[in-house]
């Protein structure tokens, strides 16, 4: 530009640095205290450098979990997790790509109501129908379950409007041209459609696995087992007993490790995440 | 906008939609409509019969000063999340869009706190500034704050502003920093060369034309305030001190776990519900604008 623009380029790295040095902080106090001896901390005499107690912490959450509050191994509360997680992220793809196939190369009665009827749920986010909700999964028997825990979540208006729009913009040609070969709907739907829309399933994966991963309300309310709860909702139980007892570096250690998953699959696939973070948002 | 070239099938398309519908119908539909249902009955004090009331649950909820009071919160919060991280990330983004060595770098660490979950967000933030053993609470003590949010109602509020912002930078980062790429570089040039200087540069060039951006998030970061920051609450403050960090969403949950009044409940639901359509629908008109924009 016209200016020169020395001086204000190393202010923009400046204030970058301070920024990157803000939003990094509070991460680094958890592996910080993660490291280090509980009553050191307990004291209010934590240092901001990394204890020697890395392994013996770590190793003590991941296989057997805090001594007090909950003993639940924190291992197994990122296995359920980690199958929530997919369990949303898979089916919230599964059955919106299936749904948008239908509605966009399909006519049959209904169809226009259908697609309302799915695009409104926008609407009902789990916090507005908690109770309700929470009494048909009892009633289902599916308290305590990955059934549970998933399938009132699954449903994705937003997914599917993703897909409806992405099916429009494939050539009618492509469908002409599978029909000359022979191939009926599912055929044309497995071999054609679903190899195009790799890229966007990838991208919408991304998100809903972070999304899935980070549930926190609705675990909360249906897992009473301890070995049912997720790492989200554990971790809120381990700060629930009196402060003195609270058992900070197992608490941040699982902190760090509930971090872990999301912040990896945003930082190695960061163009996928973009991407889906952008399109789910249109 | 129809496809032209489609498949004839009577059974197929519906066995297709089937597996969405049944959860929609199941688990969003039916628990709505109870809600909706419960919210004009008054059930007694044993749940033995019910009546219904029509909007008394709704009349009693707004003549109750703890609901008016978690209402006021809920828009004070919104706009205080929404205002600070809004006003700090289009700071960051502004900066990123120049032409840095290692903008790349600039932006991948400055985006991963997204995947940080609410609650811990609010692990990691009460921990910095536990009253007796938060790094940050000894820093606040020497400069002679009396600092313990879990007795002052007004710091612990300030405590989940500051967490809830902080997790949202990134968010909002990366729409401003999309925002600003998106805007032609050669009207910047073209208000250089008409001799206005890089801050005047910003708010009549700049600004305006990021305005559909910035209004896109005011109502996304509106949402995340509304319901995404549960989750910090929870872990922080539980709603405490007494009831000085309830919101709306974090008073319908502690409400019916107590297994009070379930109308009153179901009541509070449905106001959030209409609260969702109307943000959804500011949402949606906002979109059709920026097509044609």
């Amino acid at each position: 530009m016209v200016e020169d623009e020395g001086i204000r380029r190393y202010v923009a790295h400046a204030i970058l640095w301070i920024g990157i040095a803000i939003v990094a902080f509070p991460v680094y106090i958890a592996i910080v205290a993660s490291t280090q001896d509980n009553a050191l901390i307990a004291n209010g005499q934590m240092s901001l450098l990394p204890g020697g107690h890395f392994f013996e912490v770590y190793y003590q959450t991941i296989f057997v979990g805090t001594s007090g509050s909950t003993r639940e191994p924190v291992g197994n509360m990122m296995l359920n997790s980690l199958v929530m997680a997919l369990l949303i992220a898979v089916g919230k793809i599964a059955i919106s790509i299936i749904s948008a196939y239908a509605i966009v190369y399909f006519r049959f009665p209904f169809r226009m109501p259908i697609f309302w009827i799915i695009f409104i749920t926008l609407m009902l986010p789990v916090e507005v129908r908690i109770y309700p909700t929470y009494k048909i999964v009892a009633d289902l028997h599916m308290l305590d379950s990955y059934a549970g825990l998933a399938l009132p979540l699954i449903a994705s208006a937003t997914a599917t409007l993703l897909f409806r729009q992405f099916f429009m913009t494939v050539p009618d040609e492509l469908l002409e041209a599978s029909r000359i070969d022979g191939a009926g709907p599912l055929r044309f739907f497995w071999d054609t459609l679903l190899p195009l829309s790799r890229t966007n399933m990838a991208a919408l994966f991304v998100i809903l696995f972070i999304l899935g991963w980070n549930q926190y309300l609705w675990p909360l309310l249906i897992t009473t087992r301890d070995d049912m709860q997720t790492i989200q909702v554990g971790i809120r139980k381990m700060i629930t007993t009196t402060d003195a007892l609270t058992e900070w570096p197992i608490v941040m250690a699982t902190a760090v490790l509930a971090m872990l998953p999301p912040v990896f699959v945003v930082v190695v696939m960061q163009k996928l995440f973009v991407r889906g973070l952008v399109e789910t948002e249109k | 906008m129809q496809k032209q070239a489609i498949f004839q099938s009577k059974l197929l398309p519906y066995a297709l939609v089937a597996p969405q519908l049944a959860i929609v119908l199941i688990f969003f539909y039916w628990p709505a409509l109870q809600a909706v249902i419960q919210s004009f009955l008054l059930q007694d004090a044993f749940g033995l019969s019910t009546t219904f009331v029509w909007f008394e649950n709704y009349i009693e909820l707004f003549k109750d000063p703890a609901y008016f009071a978690s209402i006021l919160r809920t828009f004070f919060f919104s706009f205080a999340i929404a205002v600070s991280s809004l006003s700090f990330a289009l700071l960051l983004a502004v900066m990123a869009d120049k032409p840095l060595r290692g903008s790349m770098l600039y932006r991948t660490l400055l985006i991963w706190p997204y995947a940080v979950a609410p609650p811990v967000v609010g692990v990691l933030w009460i921990f910095m500034l536990h009253p007796s053993l938060g790094v940050l609470a000894r820093y606040l003590r020497a400069m002679g704050v009396d600092w313990n949010p879990l007795l002052d109602g007004d710091q612990a509020a300030a405590l989940i502003i500051l967490a809830a912002a902080w997790k949202q930078i990134s968010y909002n980062f990366l729409f401003f920093l999309a925002g600003l790429q998106a805007i032609p570089k050669s009207v910047f040039e073209a208000a250089a060369i008409d001799g206005a200087r890089p801050m005047r540069r910003f708010w009549t060039v700049t600004f305006p034309l990021l305005s559909p951006t910035i209004f896109f998030l005011l109502v996304v970061n509106i949402v995340y305030a509304f319901f995404d920051t549960f989750g910090i609450i929870d872990t922080m403050t539980r709603g405490g001190p007494g009831t000085s960090t309830v919101t709306l969403v974090y008073k319908v949950y502690s409400d019916g776990l107590l297994g009070g009044n379930l109308g009153s409940s179901a009541a509070q639901s449905v106001i959030l519900m209409i609260m969702v359509i109307v943000l959804t629908g500011i949402q949606f008109r906002f979109v059709e604008r920026k097509v044609t924009y």
